[in-house]
């Protein structure tokens, strides 16, 4: 008790005597954070608020799941136990799409406790800077192997040699990462964003043919957020397809941040500017499919195929469930999936490691093409046939994610 | 030159100003590129297949897409003109108010649907006492613990987000459903949000004018000490003005998730915070509390929007609109300064001078 009053006796001595009713102006200004208000009113608690604070401090300790910590790894009880399991430190990029959530379930599965992991997960809330300081501490908790989906491509460098010093192979997935020392990380697995990009591009030309379609095509290009290797890789597509056919022509092109009301917002933008002069929707998610559909409707413009009579034809990429069912619906004429179950394949690269076996530097994930319509069963792209699976709702409600 | 000193010293001045010349920059473009000059202006009607008869023009876009920022400016003129501080919880107060009613109305689990599970008035209640809740936290720790207005909302800002995410699963909830999709569509030939931020701003207005209570927060703002010797509740204003803040952070969100028809907690009024206290900065209010004006915080949330409709038709790329946006708020927030003001003032005064001794 005789602490407790200490306690306050300083804080009054360092901040002023708040409840007093001497005017401390020129205290409070030496204190601009209010540290001494909060110290001194925390003291003094009344009931409601008290309730407020707990009632809430409930609802915040409902999120501790996000980045729950192993325990200590140094030995002693907890460490006797985990011997024999391996350790994994996952940064990952976020939750800011239907995809992401997708994919940071198939890995957080993949690594469960039942299959022999422990693993600590870090959200990085799409900064690089967060994904740092995770692998910083995944080093120093001397994890087994740093599993890392980077926010973007280039800064790796130094936080990848700490890791390397410490002896921790470090497995990328999903997202590219640019470093001068490819020896710095164990091997990488990802999507073909280009691929994805030119599929898509391919189909399109194959489903203007078939329709005998030979005027200029004004494309409208929804872009994900820039420098992120999927907008790379879709745009740099899509730029190449315009090269190759000479009626093809990308009249807007604008970033939509790979969220539906960033989409909508830009495709409203373009509805203002170019109206129906616009023939596709190159979305590059399908997020922004979504916002940019929206964005058509509410203009009183049609999403479709059948673009002789001004309806849009809506291109877009993921092939997630809602994007899925806007397929099945018509809305999106060509889905390219962008593989979001990582898991699996990330489990197999660990186990190789861990039994000292090579594993190929670059491999990319096998995906898949949607389309409502089937009569464009197969398309060549890169001298190799590539399947075009007809959507139905079977195949949709069966689907993982 | 004497009705000129009076327009002057009207308090909406430099709002109006503000606004008037990010309209003429719209002007001049449109003339410069050869189209009708007045094609800003333009209103139109519209035949569409899904929303019948619409309103159709960029004046229309700017008042509509501008609604959120809009409603979150009232409840910030109120903090701010209460406690001299900002809520910056209103943002993520918007997110999780969304997830709430989506979660509500799509029931817990589901990322998809086309049924409410709940009618759709009880998912606007849920959304609406979730707000009132974060402002009644934010307003005890504010009121009651005297805890500064920035740290204090700091709590709800980083967290609401966070609930918003477990609430919903770590989903996004599409909830698409025409009775819900109505909120963020059309009514009539008008957009719904335009007429839902007219009705928060009537009853507001009206509040303040047909009762005393603006009087009372402006002078709570001012000398919180003074009013409660004064026989004002201080504490209970300060408090009521956060829970009104919560209520319309609700009603932002609302309208902010029934646009996309889906609760998208990570970007669900994303940076939304900062516009609302830029409109309340915009409209000509000290952030130092006290005296406010309701009218200047409405005009500065539909500057913000104009400037950002009027960088699309220029044709400025989404990604480089900030820089832009920073040089014209910069040039606005300059102009509105009292040193500068002074400036002005002395020059002029100097200026008049001198045609004196001429004379």
């Amino acid at each position: 008790m005789k602490h407790i009053n200490d306690v306050i006796a300083s804080a009054r001595h360092i901040f002023g005597d708040v409840n007093g009713g001497r005017p401390q102006n020129h205290i409070r200004r030496a204190d601009p954070y209010g540290a001494g208000q909060i110290l001194i009113s925390t003291l003094r608690l009344s009931f409601i608020p008290c309730v407020f604070c707990i009632f809430f401090c409930f609802l915040l300790s409902g999120c501790g799941k996000v980045g729950v910590l192993p325990a200590d790894n140094d030995g002693g009880v907890s460490g006797q136990e985990d011997r024999g399991k391996i350790t994994i430190g996952l940064s990952q990029i976020g939750s800011e799409s239907d995809w992401r959530m997708a994919s940071t379930a198939s890995v957080t599965a993949a690594f469960s406790s039942s299959a022999g992991y422990d693993l600590i997960f870090d959200d990085a809330q799409q900064k690089q800077e967060n994904q740092l300081k995770a692998i910083r501490e995944f080093i120093d908790q001397g994890v087994d192997y740093i599993v890392l989906d980077p926010v973007v491509e280039s800064g790796w460098d130094s936080v990848l040699s700490e890791a390397k010093e410490a002896g921790i192979p470090v497995v990328v997935y999903d997202r590219r990462i640019e470093v001068e020392d490819d020896s710095l990380y164990a091997c990488w697995i990802g999507s073909d964003f280009k691929l994805e990009g030119e599929r898509a591009c391919v189909w399109l030309s194959e489903y203007l043919e078939s329709k005998g379609v030979s005027r200029n095509i004004n494309i409208a290009d929804i872009q994900g957020t820039i420098g992120a290797s999927a907008q790379i890789g879709r745009t740099a597509a899509l730029e190449e397809a315009v090269m190759l056919n000479k009626n093809w022509r990308i009249i807007a092109q604008d970033s939509g941040d790979f969220t539906t009301a960033k989409g909508k917002e830009v495709m409203t933008a373009m509805l203002e500017k170019y109206g129906s002069d616009i023939n596709v929707v190159y979305a590059e998610n399908d997020n922004m499919a979504y916002g940019a559909i929206e964005a058509l409707e509410a203009r009183g413009y049609k999403a479709g195929v059948d673009i002789d009579n001004g309806e849009f034809l809506v291109v877009s990429f993921d092939a997630t469930h809602t994007g899925l069912q806007m397929t099945l619906d018509g809305k999106i004429a060509v889905n390219t999936e962008c593989n979001p179950l990582y898991g699996p394949r990330l489990t197999e690269i660990i186990e190789t490691l861990e039994a000292g076996g090579d594993v190929e530097k670059e491999t990319y994930i096998e995906e898949e093409q949607f389309s409502g319509i089937s009569y464009i069963g197969t398309i060549q792209v890169r001298n190799r046939p590539y399947t075009v699976t007809p959507l139905t709702e079977d195949l949709l409600s069966n689907r993982k994610y | 030159m004497k009705t000129w000193n009076k327009i002057k010293s009207w308090p909406l001045f430099l709002p109006v100003l503000a606004l008037l010349i990010v309209m003429a920059i719209n002007i001049i473009h449109d003339a410069a590129t050869g189209a009708n000059p007045l094609s800003f202006f333009m209103i139109s009607l519209r035949n569409t297949t899904t929303s019948g008869t619409i309103l159709y023009g960029r004046i229309i876009d700017i008042i509509n897409r501008g609604s959120e920022v809009a409603i979150l400016a009232i409840g910030m003129t109120l903090v701010v003109s209460a406690s001299a501080g900002t809520d910056i919880s209103v943002g993520s107060v918007m997110s999780l108010c969304a997830s709430f009613m989506c979660m509500m109305l799509a029931g817990y689990g589901v990322s998809s649907t086309t049924t409410l599970a709940v009618p759709l008035i009880v998912g606007l209640l849920c959304a609406i006492v979730m707000g009132l809740v974060c402002g009644a936290f934010n307003g005890t720790l504010v009121a009651h613990l005297s805890i500064q207005p920035m740290v204090a909302t700091l709590i709800l800002y980083s967290a609401a987000r966070a609930i918003g995410l477990l609430l919903c699963n770590d989903l996004i909830v599409y909830v698409r459903n025409p009775s819900f999709a109505f909120i963020g569509a059309f009514l009539g030939p008008i957009p719904t949000p335009i007429i839902i931020t007219a009705i928060c701003i009537i009853v507001v207005s009206l509040m303040l004018k047909k009762t005393a209570l603006g009087m009372y927060i402006q002078s709570v703002g001012i000398n919180a000490k003074a009013s409660r010797i004064a026989g004002l509740n201080s504490k209970l204003l300060i408090f009521l003005a956060y829970m009104l803040c919560g209520l319309f952070a609700a009603i932002a969100g609302i309208v902010a998730s029934s646009r996309i028809t889906s609760a998208d907690s990570n970007n669900i009024g994303l940076y939304l915070e900062m516009d609302a206290i830029l409109s309340v900065a915009l409209g000509g209010n000290s952030l130092g509390g006290g005296k406010f004006n309701l009218a200047g915080s409405i005009i500065g949330a539909y500057t913000i929007q104009a400037i950002t409709t009027t960088l699309y038709a220029l044709g400025v790329s989404s990604i480089q609109a900030p820089v832009y946006k920073a040089i014209i708020v910069v040039i606005i927030v300059v102009i509105e300064a009292p040193p500068f003001k002074a400036f002005m003032n002395r020059w002029s005064a100097s200026r008049a001078a001198a045609k004196g001794v001429r004379a």
